[in-house]
């Protein structure tokens, strides 16, 4: 499933300056269908601005940028979202107050009839809405169900599951699992997997290693504008990836943090490893199926 | 409930479906927005029921003055509901009333009197494209400016206001235009928003069906369209519908013309109905409309109301008129009056919104 194949997307040599400011500088980066890449760095190493020059907001000052061995260069978000770039930010696009069905569809609602009478197809749109959901594993008991009750891993999924609906053949998650507790988080990861098995090629952007080891298939670390590393995974042990991220900060800083760590982040750490184990023996799982 | 209730074997599953089921429907009723609405014109029909029972509430001559005057009040708030619940605000509403009503006027006057003369069904479009421009106006604004629309339709409520006046004093030196009904093509207008049906002997006027006609229309563009979808995206987070591809600032300016057009309909039938106007019609009724819109469950902050709810909001607002008349209470506690229930109907409002959120 992996290794194979040209890339799906890919970035070669991309600047992006913004006046003196220099954002990115000579970044290289891709993935392919049914892989995930994950995108490290730390706060100012430059995500933000990478996902948007990926997602079509900002053009590259310099380099290429290839979708399907074409090379493209996008006005709009909407010319990459045509193509089948999907992005998901962090503040995602869902309304709270609104149901899940009518959030899933919004602004591509299905209409039946004709003319003046042309109506929302809401029972096409709830039906779909479940199977979607179900497809990714996620039993939504009640499409009605406003968006603001459901927890913020179930929020991100209904994301994902609405770009994958909606034809993503590439999907870009901005820091997914932020702002989610370890359980969230591993819901999440979870459906990163599920996208990845249906052939969608992820990029995954995060400054947590614990959430990018059990999904990725490869890492691209940023660090003030630069490519400071690119690892398929089976060069780069956790613990290494773990050092690496933590590597720009000076010494003192560093041992000051795993000291604190130490202290008061046992067990957090604890059930992290939990979860990440719980997420491997998921994606056996899920590599099974995938295999089938 | 159904005949077959028996359990049969490995039918545990499906019962258990059932119950969750019906749990969820009886959340999503309390769920509505117009519920509140709803079980309040109850309350206050059922108080003036006992209170002003010798008064003859209860009667069909009561009835017909309640939603005879409910039904202007309602067509606007209709309108307001929708804007509101895209996330907008209009207060301008009663000034088109006024400029509304008194462009169908100044141009059906006759010329000897300062008018323009015109026979009355030209003088209605003319007036219908007037307020659709000014509405658009407002959303144009709005859209661009991107100031609260508070602020700019404030503006609007007295640059209309104030045109309304100055032009009908300058072009014909009154504030008051009459004798509507002896312009040509009145007796067609009469009938469609003006005339009166008998029941049971109580008079019930035309503009009641125009109240709940709007309110069903826009209850399923709401609600069975995909506008009505973009409408509660756009009031719910803007920049979200936007990153869908939703066309919040078409969706925003519609509505604003819509509320314009709301107005243009309310100046159309008390211009027919009174044979005139005058250049203070709609004064104030902005608030009015939006009174009722927040009594009928929708929310000051967008994304979430109906339109049922605003039109039992007026049905309200009518009810504690009329019995505060035929009770023969001093007219001057009816803003006092009015005061309570909007306090009263939003606590409760918010009160069985968190219910319903918690499930
Ligand atoms: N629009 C912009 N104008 C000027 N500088 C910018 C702009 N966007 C990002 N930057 C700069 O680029 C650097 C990388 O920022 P960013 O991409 O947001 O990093 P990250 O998302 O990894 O925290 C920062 O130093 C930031 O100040």
């Amino acid at each position: 499933m992996s290794g194979n194949g040209t890339p799906l997307l890919e970035i070669r040599n991309v600047s992006k300056y913004f006046g003196s400011v220099i954002a990115l500088e000579d970044v290289s980066a891709f993935v392919r269908a049914g892989e995930v890449t994950c995108l490290l760095g730390d706060n100012g190493a430059g995500k933000s601005t990478l996902i948007k020059v990926l997602s079509g907001v900002h053009k590259p000052t310099k380099g290429n940028y290839f979708f399907d061995g074409v090379e493209q260069s996008f006005n709009s978000p909407r010319d990459a979202l045509e193509m089948g770039i999907a992005t998901v930010y962090q503040d995602l696009a869902m309304i709270p107050l609104m149901s899940v069905w009518r959030n899933f569809f919004l602004g591509s609602e299905p209409t039946k009839g004709w003319g003046p009478f042309k109506s929302y197809d809401s029972e096409f749109a709830k039906k779909t809405t479940k199977e979607e959901m179900a497809k990714m594993g996620i039993d939504i008991r009640d499409p009605d169900q406003t968006v603001g009750t459901l927890s913020g891993g179930e929020r991100q999924s209904v994301a994902i599951a609405r770009a994958v609906y909606f034809g993503a053949k590439v999907l870009i998650l901005d820091e997914p699992t932020a702002a989610l507790g370890v359980k969230q988080a591993g819901v999440v990861l979870k459906y990163i997997l599920q996208a990845r098995n249906r052939g969608i090629g992820v990029i995954f952007i995060t400054h947590n290693p614990h959430h990018a080891y059990p999904v990725a298939d490869h890492f691209v670390i940023l660090r003030r504008g630069l490519v400071y590393g690119d690892y398929t995974k089976a060069e780069l042990p956790l613990e290494q990836l773990v050092q690496m991220m933590a590597g720009g900060a000076d010494l003192e800083a560093l041992q000051h943090e795993l000291e604190q760590a130490a202290r008061e982040g046992g067990a957090e750490a604890e059930s992290l490893a939990e979860t990440a184990q719980a997420i491997e023996s998921e994606l056996d799982e899920l590599d099974e199926l995938g295999d089938e | 409930m159904s005949t077959d209730t028996a359990p049969a074997p490995g039918a545990a599953p499906p019962a258990s479906d059932e119950r969750l089921r019906e749990v969820s429907r009886a959340s999503r009723l309390l769920s509505r927005p117009e519920l509140g609405a709803v079980v309040g014109a109850i309350l206050v029909w059922v108080f003036f029921a006992i209170v002003a029972f010798d008064n003859n509430f209860i009667s069909w001559a009561t009835t017909a003055a309640i939603l005879n005057r409910a039904a202007p009040l309602g067509i606007l708030a209709i309108a307001v509901a929708l804007l509101m619940i895209g996330g907008e605000f209009d207060l301008s509403i009663g000034s088109i009333v006024g400029f509304a009503g008194m462009t169908i006027m100044v141009l059906s006057f006759p010329t000897d009197g300062g008018g323009f003369g015109w026979s009355l069904w030209p003088a209605i479009l003319v007036a219908l494209i007037v307020a659709l421009a000014v509405g658009w106006f407002n959303g144009f604004l709005v859209v661009t400016t991107k100031l609260p629309s508070f602020i700019i339709t404030l503006a609007t409520l007295f640059i209309f206001r104030g045109l309304t006046i100055a032009l009908t004093r300058l072009r014909t030196n009154r504030t008051q235009l009459g004798n509507l009904d002896e312009v040509s093509g009145f007796g067609l207008a009469d009938t469609l928003f003006a005339s009166q049906f008998t029941i049971f002997g109580a008079r019930f006027r035309v503009a009641i069906l125009w109240w709940v006609g709007l309110a069903l229309v826009a209850t399923w563009v709401l609600l069975r369209t995909r506008q009505g979808n973009w409408i509660f995206g756009a009031g719910g987070d803007a920049n979200a519908a936007r990153s869908v591809g939703v066309p919040v600032n078409r969706v925003k300016i519609a509505l604003f013309m819509t509320t314009a057009f709301a107005g243009f309909l309310v100046a159309l039938i008390q211009a027919v109905q009174f044979t005139g106007a005058d250049t203070l019609r709609g004064f104030q009724q902005e608030f009015e409309a939006i009174i009722a819109v927040v009594v009928g469950g929708t929310l000051l902050t967008g994304g979430y109301g109906s339109a049922i709810g605003a039109l039992f909001g007026a049905l309200i607002f009518a009810m504690v008129q009329q019995g505060i008349i035929i009770t023969g209470v001093d007219g001057d506690w009816f803003q006092v009056f009015v005061g309570t229930v909007l306090v009263v109907a939003v606590i409760f409002n918010n009160f069985v919104r968190q219910k319903a959120a918690q499930r």
